[in-house]
């Protein structure tokens, strides 16, 4: 057989050192920079690193963080989802109705509205990946729908919530840290496993990579796809219930261009806008490199309108560093 | 190569160039004469993309020159080596599908008058320059409308006008049908004639002959041999250059038993089709179908996959009577198909050889969904190891193989699954040798071990050499079907070959 003479180039399947070194730096160059950035303002930054401004840095991530997990796997499908803010709003909306409908009882409103948030994001999914309306044009549109119809519930007001022992959920502690820390930090960890270590997480990856490779390898792309953004869907939910319990009510106008927020620290955690390419890491050190500069200028007393600008620069500066690296690793 | 009387109108000096791991090119020296067609083949992964990207610009050699009418040139982009006289011809046109026939020609030098496009202008210049190439399409025509030898023929316009002397052609025939092949030839011997210097580079060892006045090959980055003349070359001659050893028979088929039915497709009608087809295939046996570029056989692959709706008809596996709707379905009754279009349809590019091996397979090993790294990583290296692919780590990303590898990993993402019938479409194409040699090995592997092959190729040779049997197919319908013996060249192009022509 002529093939037993070939010479086969026996694939070398350990890993030298150099080679671990530089698989970590991929892996983790995001979140290695933010640990450099992390030292830099604990030593120069007055006030950056105390217990008191670690709690409110986390606080103020929370809620990226949180959408942010959900964010990376539509990210990772080459899809997009520009409807959570809004969704974020109509759920607290949602919420607080429920809550007023329901007096006394915190249990079942949360569900309703979990379970509505959850319906709302297959519906997402279900009009993107079964009707095959491109998921920027179709979340644009459901975007105003669920901005709408949060208004329309609340009639364009604020709706309060009396329920002491809800507020608890948004205002407070587990072993000293806020409660919606620990709410994010469950997510990363439930999200990261769901991404390395299920089947799911990998078709995501797989689908965002060639949608086409990966049907005719009979991963069933149409429902993977439902399901990103409904698990998608569902994150808003918790946000916006948790959301309605800090400010002890539904805000029908809540967390307007909040999208954009998350999307930013996505891409800045190196997550790949065509898709196939993303980490939980690289996600996690995205949102707390976005939290810290928006701190670290707080601290420093900028003005707030320079903060904008400040945070377009490092978001410019973060995607550009990931796109040199990734034509290294091409080369 | 010293002492060359004629001045070379573009030389290659000691070029070298090497990324992580791998020494692309190495002291690569040579020159194309004006009024020359200079063939250049190797295998995949030999070196030539890599020396087209250098004569574009795109790469920058580590050392070495190219050298143009006696001149070192340093080209920092496309652009520097366009206005240097430099154009390649790629396998992926670059046109801009939207825009007219007119307007792709003029790309970035459109006519105008105070930023105002001159349309009368930009047309009979375009007009003029589809004359030359006898190009019979209407300027004004959109890009996206034309056949890809039309739109082959408009990027030589695009080169020409730009006044390019030396014109490099990257696999131009493989999507094209065999009268357009002649229709491109004719048009490079007019080039040719007229004084332009050309680079062809090529796998298809006929059109060397055919075309080319002197060859070179490469091997492993290296340039292995030069004929200045392709007179007294023979086909076993660069085979065994472009290898490092001769192949004599390059399909080795060896006849198998053949056992029961395991597929018969009854009336198969769907998207592309022009009648029912109805074909079988039985266990063992490697069932070649044969035809030009659109004449259904994709189509009809992907109907039996059940990647495409079946309008009418129905499929006997094994005598049980299914009609997929999904991949899946197929996929569970042991029917797997190699698409055509690897980069489109095979490969995730941006994911390690290990997810794209495991892709379709996994949730076999993965209870309840969750993943056993240890299970992935077991799987992906016995199939690296069993198909001999050639890859660095598991962790490489797919696109940095060569064609050869990928297919092999595509077809490692089948070797998990209880095969019953498989098809492979056109599993060799952009593939060297060596490693199409080793695709048919495991063809014959496969169908000794009880599997029913259906493959699928525009390559008449590879068809006749490979197959038991012979279906051909032309304008949407099966037209014929041959036994190995009655199978020859002319019978099957006959069978193919539109009646008119």
């Amino acid at each position: 057989m002529q093939v037993d003479t070939t010479k086969t180039v026996q694939p070398q399947l350990g890993s030298s050192r150099s080679r671990f070194l530089a698989s970590v730096w991929e892996d983790m160059g995001m979140l290695i920079l933010y640990v450099v950035m992390f030292v830099v303002a604990s030593v120069w930054v007055p006030f950056f690193f105390t217990v008191q401004n670690m709690i409110g840095l986390s606080l103020s991530v929370s809620q990226v963080g949180m959408l942010a997990c959900t964010m990376l796997f539509c990210l990772a499908a080459a899809d997009v989802d520009l409807s959570i803010g809004s969704l974020i709003a109509f759920t607290g909306v949602l919420n607080s109705v429920m809550m007023q409908l329901l007096p006394g009882q915190i249990v079942l409103p949360v569900l309703i509205t979990l379970v509505v948030a959850l319906g709302v994001g297959f519906f997402n999914g279900y009009v993107i990946a079964k009707l095959g309306i491109n998921a920027l044009i179709a979340t644009l549109a459901t975007m105003q729908i669920f901005r709408g119809l949060g208004f329309r519930l609340s009639h364009g007001v604020a709706v309060g919530i009396a329920n002491d022992q809800f507020y608890l959920l948004g205002n407070g502690t587990f072993l000293g840290v806020p409660i919606p820390i620990w709410v994010t930090a469950v997510s990363f960890i439930v999200f990261g496993l769901l991404l390395n270590r299920t089947v799911y997480g990998r078709n995501t990856l797989a689908i965002g990579g060639n949608k086409e490779a990966a049907r005719l390898s009979g991963i069933n792309v149409e429902w993977t796809r439902m399901v990103i953004f409904g698990l998608q869907g569902l994150m808003a939910g918790v946000a916006g219930v948790i959301l309605s319990s800090r400010i002890t009510s539904g805000q029908p106008n809540a967390a307007l261009g909040f999208e954009l927020d998350v999307i930013s620290a996505c891409v800045l955690g190196g997550v790949s806008l065509s898709g196939g390419i993303g980490t939980i890491t690289g996600t996690i050190a995205g949102v707390l490199i976005m939290g810290t500069v928006q701190n670290v200028l707080n601290l420093f007393n900028v003005e707030y309108f320079w903060q904008y600008v400040v945070r377009g620069t490092v978001l410019l500066l973060a995607v550009l560093f990931d796109q040199l690296k990734q034509r290294r690793a091409a080369g | 190569m010293s002492g060359a009387s004629v001045e070379a109108r573009v030389r290659f000096e000691e070029i070298c160039k090497s990324f992580p791991g791998v020494r692309a090119l190495d002291r690569i020296t040579f020159g194309v004469q004006s009024g020359s067609v200079h063939g250049l083949i190797g295998e995949n992964g030999a070196g030539k993309s890599t020396l087209l990207k250098i004569l574009s610009g795109a790469y920058h050699p580590d050392s070495g020159l190219v050298v143009i009418d006696g001149q070192p040139r340093t080209f920092r982009n496309t652009r520097d080596a366009n206005q240097a006289g430099v154009t390649i011809i790629y396998q992926e046109l670059n046109l801009v599908p939207e825009m007219t026939v007119a307007e792709n020609i003029l790309l970035g030098m459109l006519p105008s008058h105070a930023g105002i496009l001159d349309r009368r202008t930009m047309l009979a210049r375009a007009r003029e320059q589809l004359k030359r190439l006898a190009l019979e399409v209407s300027p004004t025509t959109k890009t996206r409308r034309l056949s890809i030898a039309q739109r082959q023929m408009v990027e030589i316009g695009k080169a020409l006008i730009r006044n390019a002397r030396i014109i490099a052609f990257d696999e131009p025939t493989s999507s094209l049908s065999a009268r357009e092949v002649r229709q491109l030839f004719a048009t490079i011997r007019e080039l040719k004639a007229a004084g332009y210097a050309i680079l062809y580079v090529s796998h298809r060892m006929e059109e060397i002959f055919e075309l080319c006045d002197a060859v070179t090959v490469f091997r492993d980055g290296r340039l292995v041999k030069q004929y200045p003349t392709v007179q007294g070359v023979t086909r076993e001659m660069l085979v065994a250059d472009m290898v490092g050893r001769t192949i004599y028979d390059v399909y080795g088929y060896r006849p198998r038993q053949h056992g029961e039915i395991l597929l018969r497709a009854e009336g198969v009608m769907g998207k592309g089709l022009t009648a029912p087809a109805s074909f079988e295939v039985r266990r063992g046996e490697v069932l070649g179908f044969f035809g030009l570029v659109g004449a259904g056989r994709t189509e009809l692959m992907k109907l039996v996959f059940g990647a495409e709706r079946m309008r009418e008809g129905r499929l006997l596996i094994e005598g049980t009577a299914h009609s997929f709707r999904t991949v899946r379905e197929s996929i569970q009754a042991g029917v797997m198909l190699c698409p055509e279009d690897r980069k489109l349809e095979g490969i995730v590019p941006v994911r390690p050889v290990m997810e794209n091996i495991n892709l379709g397979t996994r949730r076999n090993f993965s209870p309840l969904g969750f993943i056993r790294p240890r299970r992935e990583v077991e799987n992906a290296s016995r199939f690296v190891d069993q198909l001999r692919i050639r890859t660095p780590s598991l962790r490489q990303l797919i696109m940095n193989l060569s064609g050869g590898n990928q297919q092999k990993v595509i077809l490692a993402r089948w070797l998990g699954e209880k095969i019953r019938v498989l098809l492979m479409d056109e599993p060799t194409r952009g593939i060297d040798v060596g490693a199409k040699n080793e695709i048919y090995n495991l063809i014959y592997k496969l169908a000794e071990s009880g599997v029913g092959m259906v493959v699928v190729s525009s390559d008449l040779p590879e068809v006749l050499g490979i197959s038991d049997r012979i279906i051909v197919m032309r304008d949407g319908q099966i037209v014929g079907e041959l036994s190995r013996d009655q199978a020859s060249q002319e019978r099957v192009l006959s069978l193919a070959l539109p009646a008119s022509a």
